[in-house]
């Protein structure tokens, strides 16, 4: 019975999206029962992840039907602690979403919308099943269409278009590649795939199988040159939307293709180039795009492009020590960009616009804030001891031990790029002084907003900075998971027998 | 039937992706449709096609005997043709409203978000 613990976080977060619905008519009320909802939901989301880390890997099997034939949900390390920061980001962006300013989408379902998005997204870290895999990111990506269209303006409904178009064709091709798996081998879980797959005799579908799987995931993380939905959605919702979009939807497609390729996949060196070239090409296509925008939030969605391309170099190289680098950029990325999203709506709140050319003086007028706002900036750059410098030297180390030094120079060429867009981010708007223009008539500026809804924008900077901190000086311990990530990611045995005893 | 079926398949998979790329808002809808009724039917095609042998054991037997249908993959059809019409009755709200707030049938014309100002 105990085991049935793992679907907690799980249940909670659906229950909750029910819960919600019940309560329509009272909108109100919707703010403060998701905070308190996800405040316990980050408890028992730590709570799955120590049980883990303390027992080993949790299985469920549904109905108590055994393995290969029910339905499994299966808790590693690497799910746990991705649900953990799921759980975290989906705190911070329910207290960013307490705003007054979302009211009229408060009407309209979005909260209990929302937690049928982070249900999704915990439901695809603890799948142990393809179809069921399948069927979470359904509910995950159909929760999204609903956040990115509430609103209906014209942007949104652009880009409600693209992003909806892009990521049905991403499922129909995810759900052809379920099938040709099923097709050959008869099974569905992952465990009991690892087995079989190695034991396929041909080779050139089991490799056909795979480039279907790429393109499916690959259109659902952003990679080159799959990746055109983002930009041009991602800035179209509001600031707490676009948020849990940049830190979780596109790391949910790495996890995906982690999973899938290092447990299900046997080691094909063609697949693994193929994954080193796509990473360096969605690294420079990424950093080039941001280099170019104006609109801040358009320019960090093109950030996000460019990170996907570290997490899939780690994947493409895959040593030990390159999937560690993988794993702890993931954790790492989940809550940076988070935070960068909300910086961005922060920015939006004070300036009235998101033109970054326009922007100016922040850091005069708000010290303290920009000092917030400094610490996702700088962790994204990975300026040592921020978060983001550690998984980057696994990286680079991993690199020069396989003597791939394309992808070695495509990781330090990304880390320069990313410096040099932050650098120029910094300027324009924290240090260029201010232009006086006039202020619109018909905006709420961040000066004039109540106090409470002054805390709902900056608090939520201070929790995922405050992990964020916690990430860059706790590197140690956050080193070591992700090397028994790495571990247990290369060498699947641990899984399959706790999957298939 | 097997060839059959593949060819339909494969007529399903080609024309709905035809069908997404042509520029009508319209046509978009009938393309997902098509493509996720090729995805289910190529399911069903890989379970293997069996006539007339349920997946159902007799009375006086304790196990399965001889070549039955598999059942596994009508459940993940079931499972897919629910959402795919969740996902089809959604997308023609979505398109809809999108028509009536962008007055416009051309995705091409749809650039607004992918401008950089």
């Amino acid at each position: 019975m105990s085991e049935s613990l793992l679907m907690i976080p799980l249940l909670w977060q659906m229950a909750y999206a029910l819960l919600l619905i019940f309560c329509w008519q009272i909108p109100q009320y919707h703010r403060i029962v998701s905070i308190f909802g996800n405040a316990i939901g980050v408890g028992l989301s730590a709570l799955l992840f120590v049980w883990v880390k303390d027992k080993g890997i949790q299985v469920l099997n549904a109905g108590g039907w055994a393995a290969p034939y029910g339905i499994s949900f299966v808790a590693d390390a690497f799910s746990a602690i991705l649900v953990l920061l799921t759980s975290i980001a989906g705190l911070a962006v329910s207290i960013a979403s307490t705003n007054t300013l979302l009211d009229r989408r408060i009407h309209f379902g979005y909260f209990p919308v929302f937690h049928f998005l982070l249900a999704g997204l915990i439901g695809a870290f603890i799948a142990g099943d393809l179809f069921n895999l399948y069927v979470w990111f359904e509910i995950m990506i159909i929760s999204s269409f609903v956040l990115l269209s509430l609103g209906g303006l014209k942007a949104q409904l652009e880009g409600g278009v693209k992003y909806f178009t892009l990521n049905m064709l991403a499922s129909v091709i995810f759900l052809t590649a379920v099938a040709v798996i099923y097709g050959l081998t008869g099974t569905l879980n992952m465990a009991d795939l690892s087995i079989k797959m190695a034991a396929v005799d041909n080779k050139i579908l089991v490799r056909i199988a795979g480039i279907i799987f790429l393109v499916g995931f690959g259109i659902k993380s952003a990679v080159f040159p799959l990746y055109s939905w983002l930009p041009a959605s991602y800035h179209t919702p509001p600031a707490p939307v676009s948020a849990i979009f940049g830190g979780l939807l596109t790391k949910v497609g790495v996890y995906a293709m982690a999973r899938v390729f290092l447990l299900i996949f046997p080691e094909d060196p063609f697949l693994n180039n193929l994954f080193i070239s796509i990473a360096i090409l969605t690294i420079v296509a990424g950093g080039l795009g941001a280099m170019m925008q104006q609109n801040i939030q358009r320019l960090f969605s093109y950030l996000i492009v460019c990170h996907i391309g570290f997490m899939v170099i780690g994947l493409g190289l895959r040593t030990e020590a390159a999937i560690a680098g993988m794993v702890f950029y993931m954790i790492h990325d989940i809550i940076v960009k988070t935070n960068l999203f909300l910086v961005g709506g922060l920015v939006y709140q004070i300036e009235g616009h998101w033109e970054r050319r326009h922007c100016g003086g922040l850091y005069d007028r708000y010290p303290w804030i920009s000092f917030l706002m400094a610490i996702p900036l700088f962790s994204v750059v990975g300026i040592p001891p921020l978060s983001g410098f550690w998984p980057k030297i696994s990286l680079v180390l991993a690199a020069f031990d396989v003597k791939q030094y394309w992808a070695l120079g495509a990781i330090l060429l990304g880390s320069f790029l990313t410096l040099y867009i932050i650098g120029v981010l910094w300027i324009e708007v924290f240090w260029k002084q201010r232009k006086n223009e006039p202020d619109q008539v018909d905006f709420l500026y961040y000066k004039n907003l109540l106090a409470k809804d002054k805390f709902s924008l900056v608090f939520p900077l201070v929790l995922l900075g405050a992990v964020s901190l916690y990430i860059g000086f706790g590197a140690e311990s956050i080193q070591k998971l992700s090397q028994q990530i790495a571990k247990d990611l290369i060498h699947p045995e641990t899984y399959i027998r706790a999957v298939l005893p | 039937m097997e060839i059959l079926l593949a060819i339909i398949v494969g007529l399903l998979y080609a024309s709905g992706i035809y069908m997404m790329m042509r520029r009508s808002l319209v046509k978009l809808i009938i393309g997902l449709i098509l493509l996720g009724n090729g995805a289910n039917l190529l399911i069903f095609l890989v379970g293997g096609l069996v006539k007339g042998n349920p997946p159902i054991i007799p009375e006086d037997a304790n196990k399965m005997e001889g070549l039955y249908a598999d059942p596994v993959p009508q459940a993940l059809i079931l499972t897919a043709i629910v959402i795919s019409f969740g996902i089809q009755a959604f997308a023609i709200v979505l398109l809809k409203r999108a028509f009536a707030v962008i007055k416009v049938d051309d995705i091409d014309k749809m650039n607004t978000t992918d401008q950089n100002l």
